[in-house]
């Protein structure tokens, strides 16, 4: 038995803990489950419980790493446990890039299928899922099934939080890039308002854009951010000389092993955020490698740790466009509270995909850290909970580590429509997660 | 599940007419639990409790059968899924004087406050083992950590279901499934009716707070109030000559 934890590290819960080699080694494994059933877990990056099972079988993927590339239309086919770090070691270097990244790129190409993961280019590309072309999935009867958009248990399994069936492969459309380096503008903004109405005027400019917002800072500076965006950059927009598709990112830091309850608080928070908001120097035409660009967290190797045993949880919602005052409300609300979160980071979603339990919708979603052990946390996130659903919009699964299942069913109006398919693919239940226990999936 | 937070889903309270474990299971579900199972004797006959806006399921319960218990157990289990927690919270004080007149109820008093305690618990943490999580909270009593002369059959018991516990939460060590002992001192209600409080007495209220904040934080145990903690340190090394002498 070995205990799991999401990213959070929160919650641990005992499995048995299988890592197998080969598509034919999942089914066998599948076939063979317990009564307890089985979980699938990639890289661990999601942060809550939902690859983890608590007295049950847990596949790891991560020795699932084969893929291949058609060089000429850009079409990846790519193991279900292939980690984005190491594929995108291999495509940058020969002009191609993934779809879409989360923060990290630490994720397995299965993770980022099942929470139908979203990038700052979320605005003009949406979703993981609208760039796959097809899907391999180890079903609870241990077989493998190909899968195409046009089926119904595909936009079941996009999004569907390793709840349908191991996905074994993926085939997805990736991007020409003619450097590995991105050409960035970063303004800062004075406040909320400012902030989104920024982001609502230039989005469309940028492939890429995110605002970090000072959660820390109140009154009239309330929700003032850093804007970051940006563009892959051409060949030409590079110096001379500058190989253009380098790319070899590293962990340069290593946090703590161990770090104290409440090193994480208002003092260092504060003094954090306010040397970021200092040091994101307003400029235009920056041109930046593009790990410090898309994965600034992946720097520092195991920086989960450093908010102490109590772990964190990270609240990540969504609302609609047109219920920008519940965004404010929340915004303001953690404000005054002055909540210590690490990173605060705003985006704004353009279309989603047909994923039935997928989060991405047109709207703006915030993230924010938050050490597990704070007061009357529980109590908050119940309240917030309430006014994102009450303005039509939802938590995200894959962040998720606390909401209730009458959240999650309001939140996520086509849940009956999910679990019709999966009641049929799966009958008795064999995938399960701590996460489908707790939200009664 | 229990989740990040330490909310808990479902609850299951055996002596499901008590009231310490009705106060803690009131507290489970202002914090987010939403389905209850609650076994007593005769439990079936009447309607259940409304709980906030948990769903409350009722079972028949009995402490003194304990070739029931196992089923009890699976009939919960099978009613809310995993079993969140468990509260045996099921007992009888009776008064000294009633147990040296009569030897036999006595020893019936002993199989309800120890035996059933060991099936019930028992079968509990099989369950519980299985899951790989849960918490079963075991209502001990100061009683228990060193007996007194003024009630020593109930006492008894309870020293001995504080062992059981203790032996029981170390053979759960590292199976994810968790015991919490939990010591009042007396406790003003129902069960000490017609009882002038002994000193450092609390409410079953607080018993109840107590214990959530021992589950929030993985308590192995909670003394309540916390001040007997220190107390009993003292009162474990009176002299026995002393001790025998306690008025109650
Ligand atoms: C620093 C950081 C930044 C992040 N930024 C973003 C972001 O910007 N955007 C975003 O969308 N997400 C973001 N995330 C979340 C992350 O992208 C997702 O949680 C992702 O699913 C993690 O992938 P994983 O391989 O670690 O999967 P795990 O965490 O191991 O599993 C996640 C889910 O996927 C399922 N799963 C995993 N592999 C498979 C498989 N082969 N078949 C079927 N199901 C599978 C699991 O059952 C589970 O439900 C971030 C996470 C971190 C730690
Ligand atoms: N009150 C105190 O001062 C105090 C102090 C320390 C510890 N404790 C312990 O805390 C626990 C709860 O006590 P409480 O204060 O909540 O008392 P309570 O309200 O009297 O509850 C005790 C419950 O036990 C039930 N019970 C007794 N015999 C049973 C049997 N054979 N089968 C099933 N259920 C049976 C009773 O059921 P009926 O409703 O059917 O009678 C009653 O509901 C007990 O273990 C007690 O020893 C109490």
């Amino acid at each position: 038995m070995t205990f799991l934890t999401g990213w959070g590290r929160t919650a641990p819960t005992p499995a048995r803990l299988a890592r197998p080699r080969s598509a034919e080694e999942v089914a066998e494994l599948v076939r063979r489950a317990p009564g307890r059933g089985v979980a699938v877990r990639g890289l661990g990056r999601s942060y809550g419980d939902a690859a983890q099972n608590s007295g049950g079988l847990v596949l790891d993927c991560t020795a699932l790493t084969s893929w291949s590339l058609d060089e000429t239309t850009g079409l990846v086919t790519a193991a279900g446990g292939l980690s984005l770090h190491d594929l995108m070691g291999a495509l940058v270097p020969l002009g191609w890039f993934v779809p879409v990244t989360p923060g990290t790129r630490y994720v397995t190409v299965g993770g980022a299928v099942a929470a139908d993961v979203h990038g700052k280019n979320h605005h003009a590309d949406s979703s993981f899922g609208a760039h796959l072309r097809s899907l391999t999935l180890v079903t609870a009867d241990g077989v493998g099934r190909t899968l195409t958009p046009g089926d119904e248990l595909f936009w079941a399994t996009v999004g569907g939080m390793g709840l349908t069936g191991v996905i074994t492969e993926a085939v997805f459309q990736c991007l020409p890039i003619e450097t590995s380096r991105v050409r960035v503008d970063v303004t800062r903004t004075r406040d909320l308002d400012h902030t989104l109405e920024t982001m609502e005027a230039t989005d469309h400019r940028y492939r890429y854009t995110v605002a970090w917002i000072d959660l820390l800072a109140t009154g009239a500076r309330m929700g003032r951010s850093v804007l970051t965006r940006g563009e892959h950059a051409t060949r030409d927009e590079l110096p001379r000389g500058a190989d253009p598709l380098a790319f070899a990112p590293g962990s340069l830091l290593k946090a703590p092993a161990w770090a104290p309850n409440g090193l994480l608080n208002q003092v260092t928070v504060r003094a954090f955020n306010e040397a970021w908001y200092r040091r994101s120097r307003p400029g235009t035409g920056l041109i930046q490698k593009l790990a410090p660009f898309f994965h600034p967290l992946d720097s520092v190797d195991g920086w989960n740790r450093v908010y102490g045993s109590h772990g964190f949880v990270q609240y990540q919602f969504l609302v609609p466009f047109g219920e920008e005052a519940t965004l404010r409300r929340i915004v303001s609300r953690l404000s005054a509270l002055g909540v210590v979160s690490f990173l605060t980071v705003l985006k704004r979603f353009g279309p989603g995909t047909p994923g039935m339990l997928s989060f991405p919708a047109p709207g703006w979603t915030l993230a924010l850290d938050i050490p597990a052990g704070r007061r009357g946390l529980a109590g908050l996130l119940r309240e917030f909970d309430g006014w994102v659903a009450g303005a039509g919009g939802r938590i995200y699964l894959a962040k998720d580590s606390r909401m209730s299942a009458e959240t999650m069913a309001a939140m996520y109006p086509r849940l009956a429509e999910w679990r019709k398919v999966r009641d049929e693919v799966d009958p008795a239940g064999v995938f399960r997660s701590d996460l489908a226990r707790r939200l009664s999936l | 599940m229990k989740n990040a937070l330490g909310a808990v889903d479902t609850v299951l309270l055996l002596g499901g007419r008590s009231e310490i474990g009705l106060a803690i299971v009131e507290r489970l579900v202002r914090d987010g639990a939403r389905r209850v199972v609650l076994a007593a004797r005769d439990a079936t006959a009447g309607p259940p409790p409304v709980i906030g806006a948990a769903e409350v399921h009722l079972l028949d319960f009995d402490a003194s059968r304990p070739e029931t218990h196992g089923e009890v157990i699976e009939a919960a289990a099978k009613l809310v899924g995993d079993l969140d927690v468990v509260i045996p919270a099921f007992g009888v004080l009776g008064s000294q004087r009633t147990y040296d007149a009569d030897p036999v109820a006595a020893a019936e008093a002993v199989a309800v406050n120890y035996g059933g305690h060991v099936s019930a618990g028992l079968f509990a943490a099989r369950r519980l083992r299985e899951q790989g999580h849960g918490t079963l909270v075991v209502l001990s009593s100061v009683a228990g950590v060193r007996v007194r002369r003024a009630n020593f059959v109930y006492g008894s018991a309870k020293a001995g279901l504080d062992g059981f516990a203790q032996g029981l939460g170390d053979a759960l060590h590292g199976s994810g499934a968790r015991v919490m002992v939990v010591r009042p001192g007396f406790v003003i209600g129902r069960m000490t009716e017609g009882m002038s409080p002994a000193p450092m007495s609390s409410t079953p209220g607080q018993v109840a707070d107590a214990v959530i904040v021992g589950l929030r934080v993985d308590a192995e145990v909670v003394w309540v109030p916390g001040r007997l903690r220190v107390f009993f340190a003292v009162m474990r090394m009176l002299p026995r000559a002393v001790w025998r002498r306690m008025p109650r």
